[in-house]
């Protein structure tokens, strides 16, 4: 099904103030004496009215097959609700929906959560594969910046990836696959590259039809020096979106354990993004282990020590600091084992962990001695975690 | 030519630097704006950091930057909006000629008042509500008054810079008087009554900038028609930003029905002053106040001097471009209200001496679309009650109803009624001490709000509604 991105202005919110219809270069926003409205045949997505707009009614959007003509735009005195889409249910089989070869490289990134884990419960439903190697989605590079301190070794990059008009709806912990341009050494098309979107649902900035990556170098790595590289205004070829299990709980009362290394902070900035955005009063908790080497090599860290304690408990571990004890999540999660072995007797707490292969192993062990403390068997409890689609495991 | 030069004392898209003559002038003014800033501007403010959204150019992707400022440094600068090329005057008798670029000398002391009576408006207004931020209902709030006193500061200067680049010392002189004129002063108070009434508590904030900038945004948009390029593109500019005042004064009173409704729905009663929340009859007598004081600022119905500004081609009607007519208007009528042997009548007068009437109407149409808005909120928790705007003639100080007295639904009565029964229309010593009451102490806990009104429902450029809107020193 061919999905659109219609523009729309949320009546409920907006003050009728003319602001916008003034700002359009093009002439696609009109009023009648209810509402005002965008007429889909005219905008362009030009985004002039998005700044000036004193309410914010003006950035709402909806994927709709067929665009609200201006009478039913007139009419409202709401928004409408998402539509529901075919594609959703097509594209959702029993089993994983991804194509072979992502599907090959997931299976080895949650190889140590035990098997296919099912999504949480109240997970959105996401979109899988709507754009394939034969028919790619064309990315523009809006910009790609170094978050990681110049002067360290690690070189992680903030690439911040805009689809236009075209559908491209992720979810938390969802990725993308990056097609390089070209053939390999054997005359092959690249082998894909997988990687988590950084961004929520809603757009890097919100409301926008963008997304963004978290991209470490590395050293001979073809895919990832191809991304770090890119330059605003460059096109890519985006394949995807990927992932229907690692998604994170849409209900207000989840807990959110988010255990983490490197770039393995992307899914994680996503969901915490996506509740500090829409829900951050909800009673579910977030609590955050992320380990890195140094402060300076900890990717967003400056965002990252601004939130609020009241809507993320972050705890950092670092490992080469001078002068300072190694520190690894583990420790951090040990030392933090009450609110820890609270949050595990909550059938509320989905459990997520990303980052460089084997860390799940320490992580698990931690757990487990958490839960003995507490005379509870960390054994039984992640059974029925991963029946329940409440822990989640990718390591590369 | 749109981006604005922030490395210039003051920052402009006017090309200041270029006439050395017109920036000494405005630089000697600046020092005195500040003062009056510090003196008059919101009391005890000065070392907050205010999440205040500023203008970094004059085009749509520039002018709502957000970032922490000390009000004091707030860049108050020079914008006017984007040229419009070989524009034309669209109206009177001068229709169909390039627009000026100069103050026709002919009428140069015409143009002048029209600038220094909207100009004194605008300080006017952050000296009325300079008191509010002691009992601030939350952060969001505070932040939005803040936000409303800075751009009426800048409003001033944009009228300051036509006065200092197009008047000669007159026009100087003229700028000076603004920061000198107070409001509510005895010896020197501002030019228009309503602008010379404290705001003593925020549901007349709310009330004033819903309905009064509302007054605002209708006249600078008659002005944005003008004839005289300058002040044209100048009043395009400046409606950007009482965008934002229109919004803070209709939410914010949505919020208060919103609250009073909780209240009266969670405890079945009508009775709400014992919950510490607004009552829906006080909103009412709050909204005919506000409406009608707001109507006298549009000048007498029929008027000889709004005839001749718009045939001059200084003033235009709402909307000018949008209304299928002649655009100079000698020989069409208008109907205008009247009262005639005790009933009031639409009476047809040359439609050239009715544009303040017109545009208050056009004003009114505005009012009345955001008031049903607030009564979309009592159907959502099935309360039977509406707000009402009450008859034109309601308590009049000016204009052709100002000596006679009728009640909110238009009936004719007697001084003495009035007298009687104005408790039951206008708010009462009572009704201001109980809103008073509930306006206590600042609310300043980020995400914590007064009793009396609910959270919006989203916060400011996207940020939470717990945002730390405000950070105090």
């Amino acid at each position: 099904m061919d999905l659109r991105r219609q523009h729309l202005i949320d009546p409920a919110i907006c003050i009728r103030c003319n602001t916008c219809e003034e700002m359009c270069p093009v002439g696609a926003i009109t009023h009648d004496a209810n509402n005002y409205v965008v007429n889909y045949e005219v905008c362009d997505g030009n985004g002039a009215c998005l700044g000036p707009c004193p309410t914010g009614a003006i950035d709402s959007w909806r994927l709709v097959a067929t665009p609200y003509s201006l009478d039913d735009q007139f009419g409202w005195f709401d928004l409408p609700e998402e539509q529901a889409h075919a594609v959703e249910a097509g594209a959702l089989p029993e089993e994983s929906a991804n194509p072979p070869e992502v599907a090959a490289i997931v299976e080895k990134a949650t190889a140590a959560q035990g098997g296919r884990v099912p999504p949480p419960y109240s997970a959105a439903h996401p979109y899988v594969g709507l754009y394939t190697r034969d028919r790619p989605a064309k990315a523009v590079v809006q910009g790609n910046y170094r978050i990681t301190g110049e002067g360290t070794e690690t070189d992680i990059r903030h690439v911040v990836l805009d689809f236009g008009t075209q559908a491209f709806p992720v979810l938390e912990g969802q990725s993308i696959g990056i097609q390089m341009p070209g053939t390999d050494a054997r005359g092959q098309p690249p082998v894909v590259r997988l990687y988590s979107v950084a961004s929520p649902r809603d757009g890097e900035r919100p409301n926008h039809n963008n997304l963004s990556l978290t991209v470490k170098r590395v050293e001979g790595g073809q895919c990832s020096n191809y991304v770090c590289d890119l330059q605003k205004g460059d096109e890519v070829m985006v394949t995807g979106p990927f992932g229907d299990a690692f998604l994170m709980p849409n209900h207000p009362e989840a807990n959110i354990v988010m255990i983490c290394t490197g770039t393995g902070s992307a899914p994680f900035r996503a969901m915490t993004e996506h509740r500090r955005r829409h829900g951050p009063k909800g009673p579910g908790k977030l609590m955050l282990f992320f380990g890195a080497r140094t402060p300076e090599e900890l990717p967003y860290f400056g965002p990252l020590m601004k939130l609020p304690g009241s809507l993320i408990d972050v705890n950092l571990a670092f490992s080469r600091v001078p002068d300072k004890r190694k520190e690894y999540v583990q420790d951090k999660m040990r030392e933090r084992a009450d609110a820890v072995a609270a949050l595990l007797k909550d059938d509320n707490t989905y459990v997520y962990i990303c980052g460089l292969k084997g860390m799940e192993r320490g992580c698990e062990e931690t757990l487990s001695d958490i839960c003995r403390h507490t005379g509870a068997e960390w054994k039984d409890i992640s059974a029925r975690m991963r029946r329940e689609g409440r822990y989640h495991v990718e390591t590369y | 030519m749109n981006s604005i030069d922030y490395s210039q004392k003051i920052p402009n898209n006017v090309n200041l630097s270029e006439d050395r003559r017109l920036q000494r002038a405005l630089e000697s003014w600046q020092p005195h704006y500040l003062d009056w800033w510090k003196e008059m501007g919101p009391e005890g403010t000065t070392t907050h950091d205010v999440y205040l959204r500023t203008a970094i150019s004059a085009d749509s992707q520039g002018w709502a930057h957000f970032d922490y400022v000390k009000m004091p440094d707030y860049r108050w600068g020079i914008f006017l909006a984007t040229p419009e090329q070989d524009r034309k005057i669209a109206f009177g008798a001068h229709k169909g000629e390039a627009v000026w670029q100069d103050v026709p000398g002919e009428y140069r002391s015409t143009l002048r008042r029209l600038i220094t009576i909207q100009g004194d408006t605008e300080p006017a207004s952050v000296e009325q509500q300079r008191h509010l931020g002691a009992t601030c209902p939350s952060l969001y709030d505070l932040r939005n008054l803040f936000q409303v006193n800075v751009e009426e500061g800048r409003h001033l200067w944009a009228m300051v810079y036509l006065l200092h680049a197009h008047f000669g010392r007159d026009g100087r002189e003229e700028a000076e008087e603004m920061l000198a004129r107070h409001s509510g002063d005895a010896d020197k108070p501002r030019l228009l009554g309503a602008f010379n009434e404290e705001t003593t508590d925020w549901l007349s904030f709310f009330m004033f900038t819903f309905i009064t900038d509302r007054d605002g945004k209708y006249q600078l948009a008659a002005l944005a028609e003008s004839g005289f390029d300058p002040l044209a593109r100048t009043c395009r500019f400046m409606l950007t930003e009482e965008a934002h005042h229109l919004f803070v004064g209709e939410s914010g009173v949505a919020r208060i029905i919103e609250r009073t409704c909780q209240i009266m729905k969670e405890n079945k009663t009508e009775d709400v002053k014992t919950f510490g929340v607004i009552p829906l009859d006080m909103l009412q007598r709050y909204l005919n106040f506000h409406f009608s004081v707001t109507n006298d600022l549009y000048g007498a119905e029929v008027s000889t001097n709004a005839a001749n500004s718009y045939n001059m081609g200084l003033k235009g009607r709402f909307e000018e471009s949008k209304i299928a007519d002649d655009h100079q208007l000698d020989s069409t009528a208008y109907p205008v209200m009247h009262l005639v042997n005790g009933q009031f009548k639409m009476v047809d007068v040359p439609a050239l001496n009715s544009l303040n009437e017109r545009l208050r109407q056009d004003w009114v149409v505005d009012v009345q679309a955001g008031v049903s808005r607030w009564n979309r909120v009592f159907k959502k928790y099935g309360i039977d009650f509406e707000l009402t705007l009450p008859h034109n003639a309601f308590h009049r100080a000016i204009g052709h109803f100002s000596d006679i007295q009728v009640t909110p639904s238009g009936d004719v009565i007697s001084n003495d009624e009035w007298n009687r029964r104005c408790h039951e229309w206008l708010p009462t010593i009572e009704d201001r001490a109980y809103i008073q009451s509930l306006m206590g102490a600042p609310v300043t806990e980020p995400g914590k709000f007064a009793n009396w009104i609910a959270p919006p429902p989203r916060g400011i450029n996207n940020q939470p509604v717990d945002f730390a809107y405000v950070r105090f020193a």
